[in-house]
């Protein structure tokens, strides 16, 4: 059966609490999940008080203020702070999102901080992506044609077609939206989850590639293509505004009508 | 020691859920028509409380194929949703089992709601 509750060593437990420097204006708590592999401890959340008017205004940059000045040990990626990259995909304040876009402002009370949820931990706030990059990989993320391209030239598309591919192909793969989905919660041994399937009709809608046929047959399966119950959790944390989940149903749907 | 990659190949595609996926929404729009019908003859032309009358109505050629139509309808649409379900929630070899239980219960679900609506309507005279 599906693990409703944490394995006994994943259960949360009470942290550390860092207070603000004296004299500091304008705290804000922030409470983080903590877990050190070494030590064979249970995770805990760590609480910190940052004075907000000596900091950054995005959650990223209170992460970052915490590591330098408080708590060097607090681990997390971060690379770009502009949203390009997808490091810096956590938990925050309940949703899935990157630390380094949303303001600390926008959240009301305590800012809670967590890894992307039901991933293994490596250490505090990164998860292991093995298993996500994988599926990735699996959907041939890649242009596959059998007529040779043009000497002389690119393989064109017209605008219309481009525009196509304009908004799915802007996934940075942070991992919000499948993370973010309970039915790859339970089954993402076998579901690609909706990163993995945006990516796929990407390549779908391409009016270049020339495996269309080869892609719908490997996604034609009860398990990696249709344990989407169109929860649309993935939308909702896109922190790119990007659809995976009318991507999906767009692939169900060219999966019903070729087999009319 | 498997690869991650090989870990998401698997045993590849089973080329099969869109049978299943159709099968669930062509069920779902034929239950509209169905269910509204069978709540509108409940509140309103279906006799209550007699039995000889409730099984005169159900006798009506019209009445007892709209009925047996709502009967394997909703079971069929059942049957794919629990199928779902039971695959979303219960992993291991137990699946195999519940699957197969469930599949059984809704064929006999099946027959017992087809077979009520002919004994109903077949023993309307008596």
């Amino acid at each position: 059966m599906a693990q409703f509750r944490l394995p006994p060593n994943s259960r949360l437990q009470k942290g550390r609490f860092f207070e603000a420097p004296a004299g500091a204006k304008q705290i804000r708590r922030f409470e983080v999940y903590r877990y050190d592999p070494d030590t064979g401890e249970n995770p805990r959340v760590d609480h910190y008080d940052v004075a907000l008017d000596q900091c950054g205004p995005m959650v990223l940059d209170g992460l970052i203020k915490i590591k330098n000045e408080v708590d060097p040990t607090l681990t997390f990626r971060r690379s770009c702070r502009e949203g390009i990259c997808g490091s810096c995909a956590m938990n925050i304040d309940g949703l899935n999102t990157l630390a380094c876009t949303l303001a600390i402002d926008d959240i009301k009370g305590p800012v809670k901080v967590y890894p992307l949820p039901h991933m293994e931990v490596i250490k505090d706030l990164v998860p292991d992506l093995t298993h996500f990059y994988a599926q990735y990989a699996s959907i041939k993320p890649w242009l596959q044609t059998r007529t040779p391209a043009p000497p002389d030239r690119e393989r064109l598309q017209s605008r219309a077609e481009q525009e196509l591919i304009n908004s799915p192909s802007a996934c940075i793969l942070c991992a919000c939206c499948s993370t973010s989905c309970p039915s790859y919660w339970w089954n993402s041994d076998r579901y690609l989850g909706p990163a993995a399937l945006l990516a796929a009709y990407r390549w779908l809608v391409d009016s270049r590639d020339e495996a269309s046929g080869e892609r719908l047959d490997a996604l034609e399966d009860s398990f990696r293509l249709y344990r989407c119950h169109t929860i649309m959790n993935c939308t909702n944390s896109c922190p790119k505004d990007l659809n995976p989940a009318r991507a999906i149903a767009e692939i169900k749907k060219t999966l019903a009508v070729r087999r009319m | 020691m498997q690869s991650p990659l090989a870990k998401v190949l698997g045993h590849g595609s089973a080329q099969q859920g869109t049978g299943h996926w159709w099968g669930q929404r062509l069920t779902a729009i034929a239950l509209v028509p169905l269910t509204l019908w069978f709540a509108v003859a409940i509140m309103g032309s279906m006799p209550q409380g007699n039995w000889h009358d409730l099984s005169a109505w159900v006798a009506e050629p019209v009445h007892a194929i709209l009925l047996i139509l709502l009967v394997l309808t909703m079971v069929q649409h059942s049957n794919l949703g629990l199928q779902v379900v039971v695959e979303d929630y219960v992993h291991g070899a137990t699946v195999v089992v519940v699957l197969i239980a469930v599949k059984f219960a809704h064929v006999a679900l099946a027959v017992a709601g087809v077979y009520a609506v002919i004994v109903i309507s077949v023993g309307a005279g008596r």
